[in-house]
């Protein structure tokens, strides 16, 4: 039976991280947004890791926040523990990472969703996506509801086909025991697009009362917490600890002598799998001269028992799975509550996208998160709110919104997906970003706020606040500047104690603070003052002047590649025509269709000659006109 | 140069040359300009074979048409006057198989300047746009049949001048030059690799690099890079020779000395056209080396306005060498014209000739000895040609002293090549300042990373994907 159910301008297919920030962006925005979850109580579920950020990661949990997404502000209503990594490695790859209680971020961001303006939420699997004439037309549901909407966003993850391996059992599924979705995929296919199929996998969940802490490390918390909304200045909660212990030669000796029941070796699965991401068995198949692998113990939140076994992902049998756990330090006695597996899914092709999540092929279609051959809930919500607010422009028929290699993390994961390809799900690292000095997680604000305040995704006093901030940090930086510090005793003892070379004239304090032994609290030492500043302020004044010069130049860098960024493509042109190009890139470009010369340098297979060549043809054509 | 076209800015598409068109067919005259036996016209492009068509008549009649890889006998005639202009082969070559990838002819005409340039005038009225230098190549790049290094070296193979220089350029097409930048770029990628594992996996037991394994392993890069870039002068002396003035006051035998030496070698080419008469240049090859020696009009003062011209030339000829050969007149006295001029050349690298020991000397060895101290004297008779060797010897032993041995080391010989390589040397130095200043090391690591990506922009490769593959297959990371 199929009956008209309703009309909306945006329709989003599923409701993890995704969806939830691509559902709320358009509603914020102003369009009328209906957002389907195959089951409601899974929304922004996390069936892997009860953790959000970690490196590259929380820069991008940074930017959603400062573009005015959720994902920071659920994390800070919801995380049981907070770490800062990477602290004393540089400002540029300070990475905040926290364990959030599962099962309250995904109440806080029911209620968020629940409480939106122009956001319906709807139990149902949506089978199929009605396109009349290259357009988005309607959804409609498995049980034939049709839903007429302008635009779609994609956001399936692993639901598409889903199919889990534990040992030599397979069978469909959704992650977590829900259930997949397995008619969309056939319709992506009757619309031309051009489906993968990776894998992904999870360790088991065990009981707390079955571990033994007192063997393992303790890994607690940091003392000083760091908000990871800008909004939030300040957050005192009351941390609960991770706990590390240690594979062993019995461990990896019960892993090899049952490799073969393993479903990643038996051939059963067909999915590629991420690097970064091995199960075990891999770890120990690759890296058959480490005598131990490191296993962190997270707790899944503080109303539960479970814990989650990092470092321990498996397609082994459950059987051989409580062995394993149970040769390690501290897990002697350990239950299993929920086993590991492997999952099998469908994801797209992410070339088969533009910048702006768009599908080539189909207007307002937009795609997002791990449908798109990404990985991680912070890969997932970041390309959400894009496609949210893509398809929120796509409804209002404004300029789509693209963020540059050199404004965002957000900008790099998109470049990378739409113009690279990928073929293992993708994951963000800070490696990944060029122009790593300027893509901070302190700066994020700094970055993009004035996006999301044109868009209507921050307030005006969000704004106003920001602004009020920035307006502190640079008068404090001129007034550092402009303070000359003469060569007393006090200021030399100062220096002295910090390991640093005493001043005999007068030196500016803001020189002072570039030495890397000073810090700006030092500073305020010498100075013998108290400062107005916040916490976050403060970190500001420091950071902008200490790398000044680095900063400086990446920003030039940057500015020099953004020259190719600005020399846009036609949307029509003919590759064909170009005399010139390799045949490798001429497919290439045929296949991707750069909107720009940048993107175009990026695509493999495309040589500095052919970008010669594709310049010059840009060149005649616009002598041409 | 062609190589000039290709640096960064042009393939940024900063710089452009906007008269510039790749679909258009170009011919040039593809052997030297001189008394060679024959001369070679090779056109390159779309309209090739309609050119051919039009100005070739084959002996046979039946002989129409072309084949790839084959030659026709036949005569260029100007279609227009119906005049036969000359007796030649054309070799045919069918694209895609070409040095170019276009469609390829090379009319083999006789040589001498006017026949040459009278065949190629015939190609050009018909359809042909004279080929900017390098342009060949430049299609052959554009079209993918060559990489950039390859490129470059072809435009070096193109100009280099002598037996040596060739091998130097061959070397860097076999991809030796390229083999020993890739190798100083992964050593470089593992620094980053081992830093970036730390950063991107903070959790995992990942053991983290000191500064003092970094920083060593960053001297170790620069020493190999110092080495590659002090290769340039030799390569620069390869390719373009080494330039040495003769100079002195009119008349002490420099016009002898230069006539001498080219009798005794053998002359590459004799006095380019269109160049001023008052620097005359002759190329000799000494012990393989190009030398490109600049007989200087006499300096003197003089009020005579052509004359004081030519003794301005006479300056910026000394100002380019990089030896002099300073000449006195043995059978005469040392007087202040000499001493004038050994003013204006003090600073540069000197050898002082003693002309005229056929005559009885009147100059003083000690007072040479003291105007130009420290610089070996040489005594010749050019017109006698004794002492020559000498002056060759000293030549040779100018380039070779360096303690590299040119004909088995990779050679720099490309300006693009030597300015990213001191770049990245410079990035390295910086590094290593950074490290050893306790510079958090996010920084670092973008500044070894700018030095990689310097060092790849030689062979075109950039770090990121690759820095991330080594990561994963280095280190057991992962949840």
């Amino acid at each position: 039976m199929e009956y008209f159910a309703g009309e909306y301008d945006i329709a989003i297919i599923g409701a993890g991280h995704a969806g939830c920030e691509a559902a709320l962006a358009s509603a914020r925005m102003g369009c009328s947004t209906v957002l389907f979850s195959i089951n409601l109580d899974s929304i922004a579920n996390m069936p892997c890791n009860p953790s959000i950020g970690g490196t590259g990661k929380g820069h991008l949990v940074r930017e959603i926040d400062a573009l005015g997404g959720e994902m920071a502000k659920n994390t800070d209503k919801t995380f049981i523990q907070s770490r800062m990594l990477n602290v004393g490695k540089g400002p540029a790859v300070y990475s905040l990472r926290a364990q959030a209680d599962r099962r309250s971020y995904q109440i806080e961001m029911k209620k968020t969703l629940e409480k939106q303006e122009n956001l319906d939420i709807k139990q149902a699997e949506i089978t199929e996506i009605l396109v009349e004439n290259g357009k988005i037309k309607a959804v409609k549901t498995h049980i034939g509801a049709i839903y007429e909407v302008n635009s779609v966003v994609v956001t399936t993850g692993t639901y598409l086909k889903g199919k889990i391996f534990i040992g030599d059992v397979n069978y469909e599924s959704g992650p977590d025991g829900l259930f997949p979705a397995k008619m969309l995929s056939s319709c992506l296919i009757n619309l031309g697009i051009k489906l993968m199929r990776f894998k992904t996998g999870t360790p088991a969940r065990v009981s707390m009362k079955s571990i033994d802490f007192s063997k393992m490390e303790e890994q607690p918390g940091d003392e000083i917490i760091v908000p990871f909304s800008f909004d939030n200045e300040e957050i005192n909660i009351k941390q609960v600890p991770c706990w590390l212990t240690y594979t062993n030669e019995n461990t990896h000796n019960i892993i090899r002598e049952n490799m073969h029941k393993a479903a990643l070796f038996t051939g059963e699965i067909t999915g590629v799998g991420p690097r970064y991401c091995p199960s075990i068995e891999s770890k120990i198949t690759r890296f058959a001269d480490k005598e131990r692998h490191q296993v962190f113990i997270e707790p899944m939140g503080l109303n539960t028992d479970e814990m989650y076994i990092q470092g321990m992902s498996t397609s082994l049998p459950e059987d051989i799975q409580l062995l394993m756990y149970r040769s390690i330090k501290g897990l002697e006695k350990v239950k299993i509550m929920r086993p590991a597996y492997a999952i099998e899914y469908d994801c797209i092709d992410p070339l088969q996208l533009n910048p702006s999540l768009e599908l080539k092929s189909i207007k307002g279609l937009f795609f997002a998160g791990q449908i798109n051959g990404s990985s991680g809930y912070e890969e997932a919500a970041a390309q959400g709110i894009i496609a949210g607010i893509n398809s929120a422009q796509y409804v209002k028929q404004k300029d789509y919104i693209v963020l540059g290699r050199d404004q965002a993390y957000i900008g790099v994961l998109i470049d990378d997906l739409v113009t690279k390809g990928t073929n293992e799900p993708y994951r963000m690292m800070t490696s990944r970003a060029e122009h790593r000095l300027l893509l901070r997680q302190d700066n994020a604000e700094q970055r993009l706020i004035e996006k999301g305040y044109n868009l209507g995704l921050i307030t005006q006093e969000r704004y106003d606040r920001f602004l009020q901030k920035e307006g502190k940090i640079k008068a404090e930086i001129k007034r550092l500047e402009d303070t000359i510090l003469a060569p007393t005793q006090r200021v030399n003892e100062t220096l002295e104690r910090e390991g640093t070379t005493i001043i005999k004239t007068g030196v500016k304090a803001s020189d002072l603070i570039k030495r890397p032994e000073i810090t700006y609290k030092t500073l305020k030492e010498i100075e013998g003052t108290e400062s107005t500043l916040t916490r976050s302020e403060k970190e500001q004044v420091e950071i902008r002047i200490k790398y000044e010069g680095y900063i400086n130049r990446q920003i030039q860098q940057a500015q020099q590649m953004s020259k190719l960024e600005n020399k846009k493509i036609p949307e029509k042109i003919v590759y064909e025509e170009i005399k010139g190009l390799c045949m490798e890139a001429r497919e290439k470009l045929e296949l991707i269709r750069p909107i720009s010369v940048g993107q175009a340098t990026r695509i493999s297979g495309v040589s500095p000659a052919d970008i010669s060549v594709l310049i010059i043809y840009l060149e005649q054509l616009s002598r041409k006109k | 140069m062609i190589g000039k076209r290709f640096d960064r800015e042009f393939i940024l598409g900063g710089k452009m040359n906007s008269s510039y068109t790749i679909d258009d067919t170009i011919a040039a005259i593809s052997t030297p300009l001189g008394n060679s036996g024959i001369s070679i016209i090779r056109i390159s492009g779309e309209r090739t074979f309609e050119i051919i068509e039009k100005i070739f008549k084959p002996a046979k009649a039946s002989n129409r048409g072309e084949k790839t890889y084959t030659i026709k006998y036949g005569y260029i005639v100007d279609p227009l006057k119906n005049q036969k202009i000359d007796e030649v082969l054309v070799s045919f070559f069918v694209k895609p198989n070409t040095y170019t990838r276009e469609n390829i002819a090379e009319i083999n005409c006789h040589g001498g300047l006017i026949i040459a340039k009278e065949v190629m005038e015939t190609v050009i009225n018909n359809g042909a746009r004279l080929a900017e230098p390098g342009e060949f190549t430049m299609r052959a790049f554009i079209n993918g049949r060559v990489d950039l290094p390859q490129a470059e070296a072809v435009i070096d193979l193109i100009n280099s001048k002598t037996t040596t220089a060739r091998k130097a350029s061959l070397k860097q097409l076999e991809g030796k030059l390229s083999g020993k930048i890739k190798e100083i770029r992964s050593n470089l990628v593992d620094v980053i690799t081992d830093i970036e594992a730390a950063i991107d996996f903070p959790e995992y037991d990942i053991e983290e690099v000191s500064r003092k394994n970094i920083e060593e392993r960053l001297r170790y890069c620069i020493v190999e890079i110092e080495k590659l870039s002090k290769t340039y002068f030799q390569g620069k002396i390869l390719k373009e020779g080494i330039e040495v003035a003769i100079i002195g006051r009119p008349n002490v035998g420099k016009s002898s000395l230069l006539n001498a030496l080219a009798k005794k070698e053998k002359a590459i080419i004799t006095d380019i056209p269109g160049t001023t008469r008052d620097v005359i240049e002759e190329f000799l090859e000494i012990g393989g080396i190009a030398v490109k020696i600049l007989d200087t009009a006499g300096l003197r003062e003089t009020t005579d306005k052509i004359e004081i011209a030519g003794i301005e030339k006479s300056k910026q000829a000394i100002e380019s060498a990089e030896l002099v050969l300073f000449m006195f007149d043995g059978s005469e006295e040392i007087n202040n014209e000499d001493k004038k001029i050994i003013e204006i050349i003090k600073d540069k690298k000197t050898i002082a000739i003693i002309n005229k020991t056929d005559l009885e000397l009147k100059l003083s060895l000690e007072e040479v000895e003291e105007l130009l101290p420290h610089r070996r004297i040489i005594k010749i008779s050019a017109m006698n040609e004794k002492g020559l060797g000498k002056i060759e010897e000293e030549i040779k032993e100018l380039v070779f002293s360096n303690e590299i041995n040119y004909d088995n080391e990779i050679l720099i010989t490309n300006l693009r090549h030597k300015r990213l390589i001191d770049e990245a040397k410079s990035s390295l130095e910086e590094a290593v300042k950074l490290v050893s200043n306790s510079i958090s090391i996010d920084i670092v690591s973008v500044v070894i990373t700018e030095a990689t990506n310097k060092i790849g922009e030689i062979t075109g490769d950039t770090a990121g994907e690759e820095v991330i593959r080594n990561i994963f297959s280095k280190f057991c990371i992962g949840k």
